[in-house]
């Protein structure tokens, strides 16, 4: 099982790549990627030393082209196709199909995974994804629990990568339009969701904070409380008179104590979130699951979690509290 | 111009969405969507109620198609959209990927729904050869995407599938595995008792400060604004459009259809009787800032 660990800019690579993950993905430094965040992410001689560097010390370098152009933008995604292959990537991850289909055509060599913005939950659309466009591996969008995890294991045509730790997505990726329908930037289209350049905090008398996204209130926080990134699904708002985090509140994927079961249905990676997160963050959970990984398989019916790694990956989660989102049906 | 009915987005007792239909088939529609598109636990009407309601409206001479789930986890959603595929007398709404193979594999003609990524003319190109006749731009696509993929396409000297853009109703806007309506009020998904038929147009959500700004709909998220495109009649003309789907309302449906159905046969655009759908534009989907007046 292979630890996918994301890379924002060459530093959290390298911190990636020491701490043991088996690939690191990336993205340019453009909007062909979902993490197009100002002063993150790769130009072309960064990325070359990065895949260099990986390569030397034996890990991969997936790069993440999961953005969806529209007819005028084609052209730039197809460059950074040829640039991905050019450069030596191990695979690109994208979402788009006309983006699968010029990289199935033009490099059949460089491995294609299907992308978490691709949306797909079961075995005919990842039939679709692999008759169309050949792609070798895809990432299950985090809405699946389990079950069901571990039943398409099973019928899925290519092997599996799920998403284990970070930030959580409550929507089905790819087909989440609430940041678009405030800010009319689109997570798809621009890659970014909640831009921060729509962001405003004010700063209140009585000591409390406002956030807005674009002008729209999206939580009011008290002196004493942790103020969160104003995304709209975890925000504070009022449904039927009560005030209260309707859509989610703000927490952090963390599938550590599913470790186990997640290998034993046939996971082939595991996939960490954060490119947007430093070097400190990419270092200590690359850390933390690259022990878990290694234990497990070398000594299943002994493995168990050390307090100290779920305090670790709890601090450093959004909120500094963590879920097992979808995997658990307790939380649908 | 056609007009179209998309599918219910919401949960109404079987009575109410027979008698909904049943009026249906009297109004100047050319085109009716069938289906559950949110939740699989909403059996009201079950799939094969649905389909036998589908060919109970097919004697009406209009276009019915059957619209599949957006979001399919389990393996009991996935025969049910095996089912509408396998019946094979109406098109089939493909609202996600699932739904675009098994017409695929089975030859059926389907409509990209707007739960489907579709982006540019190539993708939309793959599409048709998978059998794709009408496409259904996504709600956060606006009149230049759709003008330069038009443009694009024809450029490629290849026929254009027909185009249905949405015209009126609340704008779906993002799904989950988590029910909202459940976690609103604080019941459990697997025991929500099917409460979501207590809320026939969702449960609004405003801001801490009071401002309208989502539905909740099950494990769909809506825009709270009916956004209406009547006023863009004439570049909805121009570009080439050829259906407008309006979505279903609890209330004032009929007024809705005879609305557009006055509309389409004029070249004076109707006044704004909703709201103004600012991804249309190129802008936020949502009124943000400035607001201007409407007319009902």
């Amino acid at each position: 099982m292979q630890l996918v660990c994301p890379a924002g800019n060459l530093p959290a690579l390298m911190a990636a790549v020491d701490a043991g993950a088996d690939a690191v993905y990336a993205g340019f430094r453009d909007q062909t990627n979902a993490r197009a965040f100002p002063g993150l992410n790769f130009d072309d001689a960064e990325l070359a030393k990065g895949i260099r560097y990986a390569h030397d010390r034996g890990s991969k370098l997936y790069l993440a082209l999961n953005t969806y152009p529209d007819s005028a933008r084609l052209g730039q995604w197809f460059a950074a196709i040829d640039k991905a292959a050019a450069l030596g990537c191990d695979a690109i991850i994208a979402a788009e199909m006309a983006v699968l289909d010029y990289a199935a055509r033009s490099h059949p060599d460089l491995p294609r995974h299907l992308s978490v913005q691709g949306s797909a939950t079961t075995a005919p659309a990842l039939r679709y994804a692999h008759d169309r466009f050949g792609i070798s591996r895809a990432v299950l969008p985090r809405v699946l629990s389990l079950q069901q995890v571990e039943r398409l294991c099973q019928k899925s045509p290519v092997p599996l990568e799920v998403f284990a730790f970070g930030s959580l997505c409550i929507m089905v990726e790819g087909r989440c339009q609430l940041s678009s329908y405030v800010t009319g930037a689109s997570p798809n289209r621009h890659g970014v969701c909640s831009p921060a350049r729509f962001v405003r905090w004010h700063e209140h008398a009585d000591g409390s904070r406002s956030a807005r996204l674009n002008g729209v209130l999206i939580d009011r926080f008290q002196e004493s409380e942790p103020a969160a990134y104003p995304t709209v699904c975890k925000g504070r708002f009022e449904v039927a008179g009560e005030v209260f985090h309707a859509l989610e509140e703000p927490t952090s994927l963390n599938t550590l104590s599913l470790l186990p079961q997640l290998l034993k249905a046939g996971v082939v990676a595991l996939k960490i979130e954060g490119r947007q997160r430093g070097v400190a963050y990419v270092k200590s959970v690359t850390r933390i699951w690259r022990r878990a990984i290694d234990q497990l398989v070398r000594n299943p019916a002994e493995w168990q979690i050390p307090p100290a790694w779920q305090d670790t990956l709890s601090e450093l989660a959004e909120g500094h509290q963590t879920t097992l989102g979808p995997y658990h049906r307790a939380w649908h | 111009m056609r007009l179209s009915l998309g599918p219910l987005q919401y949960f109404w007792p079987k009575p109410r969405v027979l008698d909904f239909y049943r009026a249906a088939t009297q109004w100047p529609l050319d085109i009716i969507y069938l289906g559950e598109t949110v939740c699989s636990k909403r059996r009201e009407l079950g799939t094969r109620d649905w389909i036998a309601l589908a060919e109970q409206m097919a004697e009406s001479g209009k276009q019915i198609v059957l619209s599949s789930l957006t979001l399919i986890e389990s393996e009991s959603e996935l025969s049910g959209l095996n089912r509408l595929v396998q019946h094979g007398g109406f098109w089939v709404e493909a609202n996600d990927l699932s739904a675009v193979q098994l017409c695929r594999e089975q030859g059926l003609p389907f409509v990209a729904g707007p739960g489907l990524n579709v982006y540019n003319h190539q993708a939309l190109a793959l599409l048709v050869e998978d059998g794709l006749r009408r496409w259904v731009p996504g709600v956060e696509q606006g009149r230049q995407l759709v003008a330069e993929l038009c443009g694009a396409y024809f450029s490629e000297a290849a026929t254009l599938p027909e185009i249905e853009v949405i015209a009126w109703g609340r704008l779906p806007l993002a799904y989950s595995a988590r029910c909202f309506t459940a976690r609103a009020l604080d019941i459990a998904k697997d025991q929500c008792k099917f409460r979501c038929i207590d809320y026939p147009e969702g449960m609004a959500l405003t801001t801490r400060e009071g401002q309208p700004f989502l539905r909740i709909n099950g494990i769909q998220i809506q825009g709270e604004e009916i956004t209406d495109l009547g006023p863009e009649l004439g570049e909805l003309r121009e570009l080439g459009v050829d259906i407008l789907r309006l979505y279903p309302q609890a209330e004032g449906m009929p007024e809705v259809v005879q609305r557009f159905d006055s509309a389409r046969g004029t070249l004076l655009a109707p006044a704004r009787a909703g709201g103004r759908n600012g991804y249309w534009h190129g802008e936020a989907g949502m009124r943000v800032g400035q607001t201007e007046p409407t007319v009902i």
